[in-house]
């Protein structure tokens, strides 16, 4: 099974199912659907920074809460009409914020970068639980007004949709891309990156900055399903959860991790529901995943299709 | 400030210090030897309180529980090595498979928690021995609190002496240095890894059910210790069994004086303090790089 073949089946699958949703999908269906493209683009967006660059940030939450309270706040002071110009505003403070913290964490490597992003995501989220006055605290903020156009579930979820859609075909152009081809080079061997004459830490920066930045669009596209955010968007556990559901997923393709939400999400709706050890399941998945698949569904299922094309007497390449 | 309140938070900081330390150098002890960054640490400071907790529910003894909790947090973390932790290393991204598998602990050793002793916070009280308080003139101070910062002192000497000056603890410091190498000298380094690991996890453990008292037990606490003894260990440089040490004393006492300053903020004054040194000095107070390294 060669790449082509393969991005075009993950692309015809993904409007399939997703498109589908919008014609056949009852309410329950479409509120699931909006959170997995929603945590999808999420995911998507952090494995430009893992899966392709080789950076654990454990706090891209921040830039997820960003967006969602961007586009929370404002669309709550200035009306639903607001709602979409402040979605617009989301990623521009995103990027804003993470070149800065970018700046700061990217000189750090390996589990001191991951730690300095943790302490930065920890320190917003005290902030967003303390300043209470101005964020709402603990009980975040509810009844989100959005316009009238896309008050319904459906109307939403096909916004966000289109929205989803347009944002990952950027991130799998991005991935083809030369600039891509750099990323993936500065994960397996930074030193030979820059005998190439190219600057890493500069690379480094600018794929922080554009995962963070469609991290915010997936945040504000979040504050829209529920009308209503809170600071867990904040909170390490919800870096955690995504970088479970990337690697559950794949991490080394660019579907990899929409798989992995979608996956999680309707494990989470079955199970999560009948048991209140959820956070044991989510561990012993990952423990799971960790030892013995850490090419996640996507390794898995490549595995399974070079064993039939070797059956098929086709021997391609490992 | 007074010179009375001054004296009363700085020792109080001090208490809040050496439990900090308990846990920290137990986890920059694996990070140094083992190469392991262990995200769980703060989890094996919550089941050691409960292990305290089930202890002296059982034999209503003190101390009991103080052992059991070490000896109990001990063999769990020597377990979780050998079953989950060695399988993953020499693997390519090795340090972040590290985070998630242990991230993954968290998760389970929480709910186990949950499972086992119920949802409820549960209290141990201080053994009568040390109920009492001291008086310094004016100020006064728990004897127990008084303990904890002796206890703290006798852990980081012998926990020096051990490491430095024995011969167990140069075969550690050589395993971590050349495992290979040790290994054709006839030293079982697999063996030596779950040992220390074992080790650090007790200390945890022991930190967990000593600081019962002044706390609760709860299902949860350990992401709040884990939380604060990263800090610790990254201020100090990882690894850094000193730079622990003078950081978990930094941290111990800027909360302690961030409380009176700013009460509402205190909390995240460690992460302030944690953030302006990798600004300065990315690889803690200690190392001898330079802040910028060009790339």
């Amino acid at each position: 099974m060669n790449t082509k073949f393969e991005t075009m089946a993950s692309w015809l699958a993904y409007f399939l199912i997703f498109g589908s949703v919008i014609f056949v999908g009852g309410e329950h269906t479409i509120h699931i659907a909006s959170q997995i493209i929603i945590l999808g683009l999420f995911a998507l967006s952090f494995n430009v920074l893992f899966g392709t660059t080789g950076l654990l940030s454990f706090g891209q939450a921040i830039f997820y809460g960003l967006g969602a309270y961007i586009t929370g706040m404002m669309a709550k002071s200035f009306g639903g009409d607001f709602f979409l110009w402040a979605l617009l505003l989301a990623p521009v403070a995103a990027i804003l914020l993470s070149v800065l913290l970018g700046a700061l964490s990217l000189r750090l490597s390996d589990v001191y970068f991951t730690m300095l992003t943790l302490a930065f995501a920890q320190l917003v989220w005290g902030i967003t639980v303390k300043w209470s006055s101005f964020t709402g605290g603990d009980d975040g903020i509810q009844a989100i007004p959005k316009p009238e156009l896309l008050a319904g579930g459906l109307s939403y979820y096909i916004f966000a949709f289109l929205v989803v859609t347009g944002c990952i075909y950027l991130l799998w152009r991005l991935d083809r891309s030369p600039f891509g081809a750099v990323l993936k080079g500065i994960r397996q061997n930074p030193t030979r990156i820059s005998f190439t004459g190219m600057n890493v830490f500069r690379h480094k920066l600018l794929a922080y900055v554009i995962s963070s930045c469609f991290t915010a669009i997936a945040g504000g596209l979040y504050a829209g399903i529920d009308r209503s955010i809170h600071p867990d968007m904040f909170v390490w556990t919800m870096s955690g959860s995504i970088i479970l559901m990337t690697i559950l997923g794949g991490m080394r393709s660019v579907f990899g991790p929409l798989i992995g939400v979608a996956v999680f999400i309707l494990l989470e709706d079955v199970i999560g529901r009948s048991t209140q050890y959820w956070s044991f399941v989510i561990g012993a998945i990952m423990i799971t995943v960790v030892l013995l698949f850490p090419k996640g569904i996507v390794g898995i299922s490549r595995h399974i299709a070079r064993m039939f094309a070797k059956k098929g007497g086709q021997l391609d390449n490992p | 400030m007074s010179f009375e309140i001054f004296i009363s938070q700085f020792l109080g900081g001090l208490s809040v210090a050496m439990l900090l330390f308990l846990v920290a150098s137990g986890l920059t002890l694996i990070f140094g030897v083992a190469k392991v960054f262990n995200f769980a640490h703060g989890s094996f400071y919550m089941i050691g309180a409960y292990f305290s907790y089930q202890a002296i529910a059982l034999f209503d003894n003190f101390w009991i529980g103080v052992v059991a909790a070490a000896l109990g947090a001990g063999l769990v973390g020597m377990l979780l090595e050998i079953c989950f932790i060695r399988r993953i290393s020499g693997r390519e991204e090795e340090g972040a498979f590290q985070i998630l598998l242990t991230y993954a602990f968290i998760l389970i050793l929480d709910d186990a928690v949950k499972f086992i002793w119920g949802p409820a916070y549960k209290t141990i009280t201080k053994p009568e021995s040390l109920s009492g308080s001291f008086n310094f003139g004016t100020v006064t101070m728990p004897t127990y609190n008084l303990f904890i910062i002796f206890l703290g002192l006798v852990i980081v000497v012998s926990a020096w002496y051990i490491l430095s000056r024995t011969r167990t603890g140069k075969i550690i410091q050589a395993a971590s240095s050349d495992s290979q190498m040790v290994g054709m000298l006839g030293v079982n380094v697999s063996l030596v890894m779950t040992l220390v690991f074992g080790v650090a996890t007790a200390m945890g453990g022991l930190a967990g059910a000593m600081a019962a008292p002044l706390r609760t037990v709860a299902p949860g606490t350990g992401v709040e210790v884990i939380i604060d003894s990263l800090i610790v260990v990254v201020i100090g440089g990882l690894g850094n069994f000193w730079g622990a040490l003078f950081a978990a004393l930094l941290i111990g006492e800027v909360n302690a004086f961030g409380i009176l300053w700013m009460p509402q903020w205190a909390s995240l004054l460690s992460f302030a303090v944690m953030i302006v040194v990798l600004i300065f000095k990315p690889k803690g107070l200690f190392s001898r790089e330079k802040g910028r390294k060009k790339i």
